[in-house]
């Protein structure tokens, strides 16, 4: 047997597990060692001031950024690997963006559909049932054939939502997907991920909304400058941080 | 692992208002009016100089117009195949330009240079003279007549230009796209095809048919190397009547008016989309 041969990964093991994870950019650090866990099914907030490296953490784990040292296991497969199959990756990882990015030219409904289609080479009138689902789901039906540029930005966001969902993920990462939203869109996106959240998908979320982290987290992670500062359940870390700069950072916020 | 390999969209981090990549030329209504005032008065002038035994230069134009409008047409088709050829060949360059290979970025780069700063004269004695009159293929002797050398020298500055449109059309698109896209799996090429260049066509189409009117117009330097266009044709016509001093001045009016009559609605419908995409964009 090769000794590189991981052995199969069974849904007890962390899901996502990251192993001193850094990377630089240029001379800017901005992972510094970063070891996390994260369970089958389990919700996760991380929060922490601008600049502290949580989008590229979680970049990371789809490899739309390559890490410098570290390991980033996905289902047991190692992410920080030159052979890695990263179509195989993204296809099991979903992420939504803070500027939603929906495909301008396309309608909501092709926007959700075009991925399964073209990517997995599902069939599309199958892929267009599963489409109109989702469009239901996260609460837009009636929109199916408006572009991008016809909805709100809280429903872009909730296509946004929908066109990842449609690739069936195992992991969905959210990047701060209600911070260029109205106050009144924000709820119905968080209530969008909240359903998720219930309905027993993995999420690791960036977020700035602490009132959304204490509900749905089941943990949560304060980075700051590139490391972990300090992470627990909800109410350890929002409401009783025992490190000053958790303490001054939700005193910031709140 | 080399950050550049893995993120295509870090190469991208620009976004560029995209300006025509060449001066732009705007044909105005009154350059057409003017045009047709030339001919008319000097028709009349000529009538008035002319004795009665000479055709009049109306005449003139009317006996010699199949003539004429057959060289016309001729321009027309060096003109589309030109652009075709070019087109075809640019938007490979434009593409090799955002290439993730830095040797071909190159390539491409030194070759849409080098094209695009050359004048289209010097492209086209280039191409009449390099390209060979005959190509052998198999034993099968393929002829290159000149009109063919033309639409090569022709559709090489088309390239240039194509390829520069292309790539500064590929360059507004925001990252957010190749990112997102990356993020559903699409792969690099699928990217390109199906979400990155149909956003980019609608900034392509009005520089690329501005380019165009420039080609029409340009393929009257191809009487410079004896390619029986229209300006070679109308020259031929003066010298077939004598030469008269009275004439030049409608028949080459005439000429001029037949480019108008064709590039001017071309120009009138690049503004109209210029200016739709303008308010959507
Ligand atoms: N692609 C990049 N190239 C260079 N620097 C980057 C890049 N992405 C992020 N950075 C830098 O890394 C630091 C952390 O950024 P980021 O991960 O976006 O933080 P956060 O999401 O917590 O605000 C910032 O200083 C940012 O400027
Ligand atoms: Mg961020």
């Amino acid at each position: 047997m090769a000794p590189a041969e991981q052995p199969a990964w069974t849904p007890d093991q962390p899901i996502v597990r990251l192993r001193d994870v850094r990377k630089s950019f240029g001379s800017l650090e901005v992972l510094k060692g970063i070891t996390m866990d994260v369970a089958k099914g389990e919700a996760i907030c991380i929060i922490g001031p601008s600049g502290s490296g949580k989008s590229t953490l979680i970049r990371c784990i789809n490899a739309l950024v390559a890490i410098d040292e570290g390991s980033i296991l996905v289902e047991g497969q190692e992410v920080n690997d030159p052979k890695l199959d990263k179509l195989a990756l993204r296809r099991k990882v979903g992420m939504v963006f803070q500027q939603y990015n929906l495909f301008p030219h396309k309608t909501a409904l092709q926007n959700v559909m075009m991925a399964p289609v073209h990517v997995l080479k599902q069939d599309r009138r199958e892929v267009e049932d599963r489409a109109r689902a989702l469009m239901r789901k996260v609460r837009l039906e009636g929109k199916e054939d408006a572009y991008p540029g016809e909805l709100s930005g809280g429903q872009q966001q909730r296509v946004a939502i929908a066109r990842s969902l449609a690739m069936r993920p195992d992991i969905m990462l959210f990047d701060e997907v209600t911070a260029a939203l109205d106050p009144e869109t924000v709820k119905e996106v968080l209530q969008t991920i909240r359903q998720l959240v219930e309905d027993g998908l993995t999420c690791l979320i960036v977020t700035h909304e602490m009132g959304f982290a204490r509900e749905v987290a089941d943990h949560v992670y304060f980075t700051d400058r590139g490391v972990i500062v300090e992470h627990g359940p909800p109410r350890d870390i929002l409401s009783n941080p025992r490190e000053e700069r958790t303490k001054a950072f939700l005193e910031q916020v709140l | 692992m080399n950050p550049a390999k893995t993120l295509p969209v870090l190469l991208s981090p620009r976004v560029e208002r995209l300006h025509p990549p060449f001066p732009v030329f705007r044909l105005r209504a009154w350059h057409g009016l003017a045009v047709a005032a030339i001919v008319v008065v000097a028709s009349g002038a000529a009538v008035a100089q002319g004795g009665p035994t000479q055709l009049s230069p109306i005449g003139v134009i009317m006996k010699w117009m199949p003539l004429l409008l057959s060289g016309f047409v001729f321009n027309i088709a060096i003109s589309l195949m030109a652009m075709t050829l070019g087109t075809v060949v640019g938007l490979a360059l434009g593409l090799m330009a955002v290439s993730e290979t830095m040797p071909v970025r190159k390539v491409s780069w030194a070759v849409t240079q080098f094209f695009r700063n050359s004048p289209w004269l010097v492209l086209l004695f280039f191409a009449m003279f390099l390209v060979p009159y005959e190509f052998r293929l198999l034993g099968v002797t393929v002829p290159f007549p000149d009109w063919i050398k033309a639409v090569i020298g022709f559709s090489l500055p088309v390239m240039a230009n194509v390829s520069e449109i292309v790539r500064g059309a590929i360059r507004s698109i925001p990252d957010g796209q190749w990112e997102s896209a990356e993020a559903l799996a699409f792969s690099r090429r699928q990217t390109m095809w199906m979400i990155i260049l149909p956003q980019c066509l609608r900034r392509m189409l009005p520089p690329w048919m501005n380019l165009y009117s420039l080609v029409t117009m340009a393929t009257v330097l191809a009487s410079v190397v004896g390619v029986s266009e229209m300006l070679t044709l109308t020259s031929q016509v003066h010298a077939a009547e004598g030469g008269r001093p009275e004439l030049l001045a409608p028949l080459y009016g005439f000429a001029l008016l037949c480019f108008f009559v064709y590039c001017y609605p071309i120009d009138r419908l690049t503004r109209r989309l210029e200016h739709r995409f303008q308010v959507r964009l």
